[in-house]
């Protein structure tokens, strides 16, 4: 009697063990972005997940604590990364608010899915630059410097909007250049010039002058043909749409594109 | 109930093996025993689900594929071997000696094993990159430079994949009775030679599992090589690489890249189980 008893009640901790670790699952899924959304205040509240690509990280990061000030009760939470990357996610189904990407082209991806509310606008272009170890070495001031034998470049991958771009733009210098390494997105190119393993890379304006003094830039003719729009979209399924909406008007107002003019970003 | 093993009939010998296992399990354990097993097998059936069947031998003809495929097996093999060479004194060294911070040490070894692999990725630039501690040396000394090789990858997989043989060496060391050694030595031989002679033929099976286990890890190894040794078809670009970049634009080749992984790793573990997996 007692042992059966007894054995009951372990059963029953070990139930309710797995119980509260299931709970714990749900609750985790429950608990991600866009707490406030069901909030029938007109302020935007709660959290807003923005997608976006590696080489808006500076800026959208200043955003992010502006629009966090100007909107108390709200908080922004990123995920920078390949443009590519990031647009697979979310046809995956990432609960995602706002995608940020670098080319019309990944962007193409989510409205092909249908997973865009609305028509995306561009908000800013970006262009290449060479970046070169500091004092630049090697004296490269071309782009046809970069072919030049023993010298170690690094470009994006071509899956990548950079890796594209810098493909244009070597077509249209009818140049022909081995790289050392085809890298995953634009910050990994930029951080092998960083950290000295590579004499230079082909990235954007916008991460040279984020990289300070630990890189040199170089700007080269053939980098207009292969300017890139960066397009905003607010996404079907965003679990927060009303902060969603106000984070992408920030974006696009004067003083968005105030920040994002000084980490070098063009107008549209 | 004296007798010896050997004198029992056969059968109660394979009833011995099979003793502590029973038929029916409470159901507070299968419960979540089943849940685990579906959630571990899933993802792979939705990988055969999903698979572009028809597309597959069009994907899987292409020169880029085999190449990726090359490379892996390739570097797994070699950091396999680095790890071996240099892994199973290390295990002796921990599971024989005694000195000073030996349990640290020990620690030390195991770190790869929680660290992120990025993060060794990063590491190994700061230590053997061209402007590392000492890669700088290997450099301007001897004119070599690890990171965007097929060296660098082979570095790269043995760091990630190294503590793996090291463990499981180190545990089957522990787990042998080192009296067969001490037996050696009174008898004359030299602790090298015991090393060799005795305890290697005796640790065997779990130097076997271990480096099965490293080689699989080095297989799968993906972000300690992106970061240290870059990627290029070819030379750097290894099947997760590969995967991971086809993923970004044509998710049918990286599925198909995927199975051919899959295939590869079902087929060693398998070729492997009887022989040795069992064993340790």
């Amino acid at each position: 009697m007692t042992r059966s008893a007894h054995r009951t009640r372990r059963i029953l901790q070990v139930a309710g063990a797995s119980g509260a670790a299931l709970l714990a699952l749900s609750a985790c899924s429950s608990s991600g972005p866009g707490t406030g959304a069901g909030s029938s205040s007109a302020k935007p509240s709660g959290t807003v997940t923005v997608f976006a690509a590696a080489s808006l990280e500076e800026s959208f990061k200043t955003l992010g604590k502006q629009f966090e000030k100007e909107h108390p009760g709200t908080k922004v939470t990123f995920n920078f990364g390949g443009s590519d990357t990031l647009a697979a996610s979310i046809t995956g189904g990432a609960p995602a608010d706002v995608f940020a990407a670098a080319s019309t082209k990944t962007m193409a991806i989510v409205t092909d899915k249908q997973d865009a509310a609305g028509t995306p606008a561009t908000f800013v272009r970006n262009q290449l630059e060479i970046a070169t170890l500091p004092g630049n070495p090697d004296r490269i001031s071309s782009l046809k410097d970069l072919t030049k034998p023993g010298l170690k470049v690094v470009l994006c991958d071509e899956s990548v909007p950079c890796g594209t771009a810098a493909r244009k733009a070597l077509d249209a210098g009818g140049l022909k250049l081995t790289p050392v390494s085809y890298e995953q997105d634009v910050k990994s190119a930029l951080t092998k010039v960083e950290l000295k393993e590579a004499d230079a890379a082909v990235v954007y304006k916008t991460d040279v002058r984020a990289a300070g003094d630990k890189v040199d830039g170089v700007d080269f003719p053939e980098s207009a043909e292969a300017v890139n729009d960066y397009p905003i979209a607010l996404l079907k399924n965003a679990p927060n749409p009303k902060a969603a909406k106000a984070f992408m008007a920030l974006v696009r107002s004067a003083e968005g594109q105030k920040v994002l003019s000084r980490a070098g970003f063009l107008k549209p | 109930m004296t007798d010896t093993l050997e004198s029992r009939p056969r059968r109660d010998r394979h009833r011995d093996r099979h003793r502590g296992r029973t038929r029916t399990a409470p159901i507070p354990l299968l419960v979540p025993a089943l849940v685990g097993l579906a959630f571990l097998l899933l993802p792979l059936i939705a990988l055969l689900v999903r698979a572009p069947w028809r597309s597959l031998p069009e994907q899987l003809t292409s020169a880029e594929v085999w190449e990726a495929l090359r490379l892996s097996l390739l570097c797994a093999t070699a950091a396999t071997v680095l790890s071996l060479v240099v892994g199973v004194p290390l295990a002796w060294l921990l599971a024989r000696t005694w000195f000073p911070g030996r349990g640290f040490v020990r620690a030390l070894v195991t770190l790869p094993l929680v660290l992120p692999p990025v993060v060794g990725g990063v590491a190994l630039l700061l230590a053997f990159g061209r402007n590392g501690v000492i890669g700088q040396w290997l450099d301007s000394w001897f004119g070599i430079t690890l990171p965007f090789t097929t060296t660098g990858v082979v570095l790269a997989e043995t760091f990630v994949a190294m503590p793996f043989l090291v463990i499981s060496v180190e545990g089957t060391l522990r787990a042998a009775d080192p009296r067969y050694e001490e037996a050696a030595t009174t008898l004359g031989a030299s602790r090298f030679t015991a090393f060799r002679r005795v305890t290697l033929p005796l640790i065997a099976p779990g130097i076997a599992a271990g480096a099965v286990l490293a080689w699989a890890r080095a297989l799968g190894e993906f972000g300690a090589t992106i970061t240290f040794a870059g990627n290029f078809p070819g030379r750097t670009q290894t099947m997760p690489l590969a995967v991971y970049l086809a993923l970004q634009n044509d998710p049918a080749a990286a599925i198909a890249l995927s199975l051919v992984l899959l295939a590869v790793s079902i087929a060693v573990l398998a070729a492997l189980r009887d022989r040795w997996m069992t064993a340790s």
